[in-house]
């Protein structure tokens, strides 16, 4: 073990650190082109004392064309509406949600679908439901002591 | 007769006695805080102890009000007064110097002040806003003006450790900084450019918010400010641990730091790259535009590289300590480390921690990747290899002989404090292994899921054997911190001193391959230059965003849902 056998395998590990980092950049951007729809975005800022007064649509799910569905979410302490929403197998649907109070989670349990909720963003993200069956919708946000009991549900059938 | 034995105990160094205040105080900060934790982490057994520990301490209202504590008092408190009394006094012993003296007692007060300021309303259950507290949830402005003042202790702490380095570079004119000092000193400007998210996010929006002289805050221009901070802070609790692994480990292992200027390299790659990143907080936001967040996923990933080459060298200088003891072939060299020592123990397990706590984090900053574990029990699951194993594990290995070192008293019990480092340890992974494959199957973070509702009991059901091993985790952290916590108070609180000529030294390392006439350390030594560029770096990454939202500020009003 000398100083010359120490710098040769330093120099190997910081090129090979280097290396495995530019491919997870790699892997990162490839599925950041690819299908990353459901990477949350800003659909319009909000002031959140408005919400519930008519400055966001009443919360409901409408179809927008076949097989293509939006739902308008509203999470407050400590629930979600609409609570339950029903899709079938293949849609494609567009979730617009926001906060009239505090900072919440819209999770839903198995998919990639997983969004900051802050008042004063309406945030949409997009998802098609591939497997048939109950999703849980979790609010992942400390939002206040009833915050654990804060689950919606999406059914989603065949 | 009795104060002035007392004196006589810090006379020889001055600086002595401030370090090991903060130090106190901070185990004291740890001592609270960490009791909490094998509630939680009964919660996440499905055992919910709230309702006893009620009984038994009537000021404590619920899990979320714990998790406050425990988050703040740990993560915040803690980290920042051992970093405030170990390095400087580190950076004074190895450049034979004091510290302005008056200076360091402010400072030292006004943490206490902040302190006991944030702590009221903590206890008080009027300030439950865990410690990340994203408004709108409003606490008491008592918890935002003490946590500030606490901020602006580390502050002066950075002007102290800048004024120790500039009256040594006028006494050695031409000469690179110490190395332990550099280490040190770059830890403090790293955190002057990481913390003005928050001193921002204090000045503007939540104190006055608090006090009700603003109708209400923006939370997304908060949580941006708070994330400007809220990654590098991990880097704040890292680099002093890291300092301990490179400047007292390999000493301490009976072998050479292997390479000084690499040892700079990492830590200037820290002063640059640690701030850049904190979006990756918040690729699950609305509101931040991708091509930002990607931006900062990419210099996330560079601040990894510091970190790497850093495994590398504490390997290594662990490999040539092994060699250095008699050790033969790996295994050989491994097993004559000096594994019976809890303060090499600790350093060393804390960075076992630290491999898979990385990794985990590579996961984490993976843009895409994300929003699998993003606010599931995934991340404190993550967080707590890294810092409540790794920093934590490392500090208090560090006590054990810096306690022994300021004070002249020798460690009490020092078996105690060996069976409860490798408890710590094993209580940490085992609760690791348990929160990062709950969070796999959308455990959420921070919630009270012992009690839940009861048409909602069961909601968690496939996740019950890692429950499981959260709830054995808890156990064991708990015998692990009462074993820690005992010798560390029992040592400081006996009457016993050493004779001066057994005190231990401070076992600052030698290396290897040293700075000496090394072009690339005197380029490294240019820290004002290094740290504008810092500051620089960070302005460009956070000042687009920000100003297109100050653009729309939206005024959210208070809530208190606790």
């Amino acid at each position: 073990m000398n100083e010359r056998m120490i710098e040769a395998y330093e120099r190997g590990w910081v090129m090979f650190a280097l290396f495995m980092i530019l491919v997870f950049l790699v892997f990162i951007g490839y599925t950041l082109s690819g299908f990353a729809f459901y990477i949350p975005t800003s659909a319009e800022r909000i002031d959140p004392t408005k919400v519930l007064a008519g400055g966001f649509p009443q919360p409901h799910v409408e179809e927008v064309g076949p097989g293509k569905y939006q739902a308008y979410v509203i999470a407050r302490a400590f629930s979600f509406t609409p609570g339950e929403m029903h899709f079938k197998v293949g849609d494609e649907v567009t979730f617009f949600v926001t906060s009239p109070d505090v900072q919440h989670g819209f999770y839903v349990h198995g998919t990639d679908i997983n969004v900051q909720v802050i008042p004063g963003e309406v945030a949409k993200v997009k998802t098609k439901f591939k497997r048939p069956g109950e999703y849980l919708v979790i609010c992942n946000e400390y939002c206040g002591i009833g915050h654990q009991n804060m689950l919606g549900k999406i059914v989603v059938e065949e | 007769m009795a104060t002035r034995v007392q004196q006589d105990a810090y006379a020889d160094f001055p600086v002595k006695k401030v370090s090991l205040y903060y130090i106190v105080l901070a185990f004291a900060a740890l001592t609270i805080g960490t009791l909490f934790g094998p509630f939680q982490a009964l919660n996440y057994g499905d055992i919910n102890l709230y309702p006893w520990l009620q009984k038994l301490l009537p000021f404590v209202k619920s899990y979320y009000q714990g998790l406050t504590l425990h988050g703040v008092l740990n993560a915040i408190v803690f980290t920042q007064l051992f970093a405030q009394g170990a390095l400087l006094y580190l950076q004074s012993r190895e450049m034979k110097l004091q510290p302005k003296m008056g200076v360091a007692w402010f400072s030292w007060w006004l943490a206490l002040v902040g302190l006991v300021l944030a702590a009221i309303p903590l206890l008080a259950n009027d300030a439950t806003v865990l410690y990340t507290f994203y408004p709108p949830l409003k606490g008491h402005p008592l918890f935002y003006i003490g946590a500030a003042l606490i901020i602006v202790s580390s502050y002066i702490t950075i002007y102290l450790s800048v004024d120790l380095w500039l009256r040594w570079k006028k006494q050695n004119p031409g000469k690179p900084t110490p190395l332990v000092s550099y280490m040190s000193l770059v830890t403090w400007m790293m955190w002057g450019v990481a913390a003005l998210g928050l001193v921002l996010e204090a000045v503007f929006l939540l104190i006055p918010w608090s006090l009700g002289w603003m109708k209400g805050v923006d939370p997304l221009v908060a949580r941006t400010l708070f994330w400007w901070t809220g990654h590098p802070i991990v880097y704040f609790w890292l680099l002093p641990a890291y300092v301990i692994w490179y400047g007292i480990l390999p000493k301490q292992a009976g072998g050479k730091l292997i390479s000084d200027p690499l040892a700079r390299l990492v830590f200037l790659m820290f002063l640059v790259f640690s701030t850049p990143v904190g979006f990756h907080h918040q690729f699950a936001d609305p509101g931040i535009d991708p091509g930002w967040k990607m931006v900062h996923t990419v210099l996330t990933m560079m601040v990894a590289v510091p970190s790497l080459i850093t495994a590398f060298t504490i390997a290594a200088s662990l490999e040539y300590a092994g060699l250095m003891r008699g050790g033969k072939g790996f295994w050989g060299k491994i097993a004559r480390l000096p594994w019976d020592n809890p303060s090499v123990a600790a350093s060393i397990l804390g960075a076992i921690a630290f491999i898979v706590g990385g990794a985990g984090g590579i996961v984490n900053a993976s843009f895409t990747l994300d929003y699998v574990v993003h606010n599931t029990t995934w991340i404190p699951g993550h967080f707590h290899l890294p810092v409540a194993t790794a920093v934590t594990l490392t500090h208090m290995g560090a006590a054990f002989w810096l306690i022994p070192h300021l004070t002249g008293k020798p460690l009490v019990n020092p078996r105690a404090a060996l069976i409860g480092v490798y408890l710590w340890f094993t209580g940490m992974m085992v609760m690791g292994l348990g929160m990062h494959m709950m969070g796999l199957q959308g455990v959420p973070r921070r919630a009270w899921i012992s009690n839940m509702a009861p048409n909602l009991k069961g909601a968690y059901a496939e996740s019950a054997p890692y429950m499981a091993l959260n709830a054995a985790a808890g156990v064991i952290l708990l015998v692990a911190a009462t074993l820690i916590l005992y010798v560390i108070f029992a040592t400081l609180l006996q009457g016993r001193r050493l004779p001066a000529a057994e005190r231990p030294e401070v076992p600052f390392t030698e290396v290897i391959s040293g700075p000496e006439g090394r072009r690339s350390v005197m380029v490294m030594d240019r820290l004002f230059f290094w740290w504008g560029t810092a500051l620089v770096l960070v302005l460009i990454v956070y000042m687009p965003t920000l100003i297109k939202l100050l653009g729309q500020f939206v005024a959210a009003p208070g809530w208190r849902l606790w």
